[in-house]
């Protein structure tokens, strides 16, 4: 088991029936196991009836994804924080515009981190970023100082590099009509 | 065929061999009971309250190994079921819950008798079920019963709300496997996790087999004996464990942990090897996690793998279904004989005789542990015990050995006082016998007792022995050790149970001397045709010991002084 300590961020993915209260279920079992969620994202798949989340926790992983399996629309769950792979996060920042100096320092900074404007008013610019942690948090120690308003991350979503991919084995499609998901969500 | 939600979950149910329901009707279940009209196949045990619905369902799982069923209305008839679910979740019994809901367009609108279900018993339900369609019923129904019953059994809730179950549908019956991808019961280990366990239990001078509620749940008692006579490795039992193997058996230690016999407890802090068999190192069996067995390499085998290195790191974790892994194990095990082992153990056991309250000289006074120890003679250890929850459970652990698997029913996870009246009406309606004894004290019998109207409407025949010492002697205890003696809110007064008794037209007797109880068994015992009562009005300032205190060693117990001049 990679156990690390307690203190490591461990990053699970975990593949999800795509029902309503799925996500209730995972929060829950969270809570009531006092595990502290560093992130959670959860979107769909290529298969509608599969959500996949991405949960970074500084706990230990594999207690974790024991009491995840256990739940019954929890599919199948993998730890890959020792295996190489891509985990990207999405933030929006808005940074006040003081000066026109200021624009070109920001205009600057997006350049070397390949962030994108979205968003200019007189006094504020909205910037997107994706990348992982530590190239967002680069990006938001230097917008500092020119003063964030506002900023919002989407948590981490990863993926294994390579060819291997994380599928539930022989995964059917119901071959009956379930309509327990029709109010159709994800999770 | 044509039917109503309602009715399709009654042919559901009778497809799951449900002979027996129990609950307590209301608005929002009312089609469902209205259906249960055209079903007389299935029994309806109308109860005094929910909580004895959820009880009842789960004494009648754990007596019959088949899924319990309550039933309650939506609302305040749910949130009963409450205690009853968390009851079944701690102790892996199987129950299906099934409680009506408020119409689907006003879910959410704070409607009449709206509670959110399913949210409130997200954390206590193994898995459970908000249909919002008629055409999702049958299925529903099938998979709950599925889940409640495979794996690691435990309570499955389906919430059904009113306008589903009116809803009329073809009704054609799911057969074919079930497909749950989420859902993985595992049941064999790998070759390596059997090897590794083979190395340690070869090498092992000092084992001790830890056996849990799995033994009885997979049904591995000739596995467990046979492991035990070949490597001469004696047995320790959980609370749940008890029955799993014979207390008789002459590798059996009894019981284990806070209350548990003071050579098991040694045994287990000088052990070389634990074997933990479907057993989840729960903190009343452990004491301090910290000096719990230093010297031992740990075998874990659960069918759970989130109970592996939850409180106690295994060295040889193995998930699987333990009967089918006992065998796995067994073709490759060679004999190992352990004597000066099991002779250490044996002068500990003598030691432990001479403190042993039934060896001792009592003056006059009637103490529960006689009067457990007189049950255990008369019913010739045969009884179906069922307890409830407090000094006398534990009295009955130390002093009614059983023989045989599911003949003990207690709530061990929750400790749940109210459980047992309850519990033994469902395990006895299971069994369809008169053989079912329920122990209660005076305090957890007062929570449940409304249930003696269930026990009299249907003719259950249920003993029940209230150990009345007039106080919550439990919580007193704890008081009288850890809390210098302030007895805040523990003496309680109780109601004459004989003439409650009479209230509701049961034969009742109160015995106040030891030579009596024989005497009044055995007067219960003719009484076949509904339920009878025995009070035993014991000594009241009585201590369970041994005892580990919270939270300490698990070697370091409180022992029963000796020897001690009156008795006590
Ligand atoms: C529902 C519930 N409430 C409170 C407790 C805490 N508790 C544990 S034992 C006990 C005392 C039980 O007293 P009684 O039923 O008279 O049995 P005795 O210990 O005297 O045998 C109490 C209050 C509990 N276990 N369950």
């Amino acid at each position: 088991m990679t156990n690390g300590n307690a203190n490591d961020k461990q990053t699970l993915v975990a593949l999800v029936e795509n029902r309503p209260g799925v996500l209730n279920r995972v929060a829950s079992l969270f809570r009531r196991r006092n595990f502290n969620i560093d992130s959670l994202t959860v979107g769909r798949t290529e298969n509608p009836e599969i959500s996949r989340m991405t949960i970074v926790v500084d706990h230990d992983a594999e207690k974790v994804g024991n009491q995840l399996s256990k739940l019954v629309n929890v599919i199948e769950v993998q730890e890959v924080t020792d295996v190489p792979n891509v985990s990207r996060d999405l933030a929006l920042i808005k940074v006040a515009v003081e000066s026109s100096q200021a624009r070109g320092e920001i205009v600057q900074l997006c350049d070397i981190f390949r962030a994108h404007i979205v968003d200019a008013g007189p006094d504020a610019m909205i910037i997107e970023i994706t990348g992982d942690e530590q190239k967002i948090s680069s990006m938001v120690e230097l917008l500092r100082p020119l003063g964030i308003k506002e900023l919002v991350r989407t948590g981490v979503v990863t993926m294994t590099r390579g060819d291997h991919v994380l599928a539930p084995d022989e995964f059917q499609m119901r071959s009956v009509k379930r309509t327990n998901g029709h109010r159709a969500s994800v999770v | 065929m044509k039917l109503t939600g309602a009715e399709i979950v009654l042919e559901c149910l009778i497809r799951e061999g449900v002979e027996v329901m129990f609950g307590y009707p209301g608005g929002a279940i009312l089609p469902f009971y209205d259906a249960m009209t055209k079903y007389p196949q299935i029994h309806h045990v109308l109860t005094r309250h929910e909580q004895g619905a959820s009880h009842m369902a789960d004494g009648y799982a754990r007596a019959t190994g088949k899924v319990g069923v309550a039933v309650a209305t939506s609302g305040p008839g749910a949130t009963n079921l409450v205690t009853g679910i968390a009851t079944a979740m701690m102790d892996s019994s199987p129950i299906v819950c099934i409680t009506g809901q408020v119409a689907s367009p006003a879910i959410g609108s704070d409607a009449f008798q709206e509670v959110d279900v399913t949210g409130v018993t997200l954390p206590i339900t193994k898995h459970s079920y908000l249909v919002y369609d008629v055409e999702d019923l049958a299925y529903i129904v099938r998979e709950a019963f599925h889940i409640a019953r495979t794996g690691r059994p435990g309570p499955v809730l389906i919430d059904i709300p009113k306008d589903v179950q009116n809803a009329v549908t073809e009704f054609e019956y799911p057969e074919g496997e079930i497909y749950l991808p989420g859902y993985k019961p595992p049941q064999k280990a790998s070759a390596e996790g059997i090897q590794a366990a083979l190395d340690l239990i070869q090498k092992a001078e000092r084992p001790v087999i830890l056996a849990g509620h799995g033994v009885l749940m997979s049904g591995a008692t000739k596995e467990v004996i046979e492991f035990a006579e070949r490597t001469q490795t004696p047995i320790a039992l959980t609370l749940l464990g008890k029955g799993g193997v014979p207390e008789s058996h002459p590798m059996s230690l009894g019981m284990m942990g806070m209350h548990g016999t003071g050579y098991a407890n040694l045994a287990i802090q000088n052990a070389d090897l634990l074997l933990a068999f479907g057993m989840r190192f729960d903190d009343r069996v452990t004491g301090n996690l910290k000096t719990y067995a230093p010297d031992a390499k740990k075998i874990h085998i659960d069918i759970d793998a989130s109970e592996i290195h939850k409180n106690v790191r295994a060295d040889v974790p193995i998930v699987g279904d333990l009967k089918t892994v006992l065998n796995q194990i067994l073709p490759a095990l060679s004999a190992v004989e352990h004597r000066e082992w099991l002779a250490q153990i044996r002068d500990w056991m003598e030691d432990a005789d001479e403190r042993d309250i039934v060896h001792q000289h009592v003056t006059n006074k009637l103490l529960a542990a006689h009067v457990i120890r007189d049950m255990w003679a008369a019913t010739q250890g045969n009884a179906i015990v069922v307890t409830d929850v407090g000094q006398h459970q534990m009295w009955e652990a130390q002093y009614y050995p059983h023989e045989r698997p599911h003949t003990l029913i207690t709530s061990g996870g929750l400790g749940t006082m109210g459980f047992g009246l309850p519990a033994a009406i469902g395990a006895a309606m299971g069994l369809k016998t008169n053989n079912v004894w329920c122990i209660a004290g005076d305090g957890g019998f007062q929570m449940t007792m409304s249930e003696l109207a269930t026990a009299v409407q249907e003719r259950v025949p249920v003993k029940i022995a209230i150990v009345n010492n007039g106080y919550l002697g439990m919580v007193r205890q704890w008081q009288e050790f850890f809390y210098e003696e302030r007895y805040n809110a523990t003496p309680m007064i109780t109601p004459d149970f004989v003439k409650l008794a009479d209230a509701y037209g049961i034969p009742a007797r109160r015995i106040t001397q030891r030579e009596d109880v024989i005497p009044a068994m055995e007067w219960a015992d003719s009484v076949t045709d509904g339920p009878v009562l025995l009070e035993f009005v014991v000594e009241k300032h009585d201590i369970v010991y041994p005892m580990v205190p919270a939270g300490a060693d698990l070697h370091n117990m409180i022992r029963r002084p000796v020897p001690s001049p009156d008795g006590l």
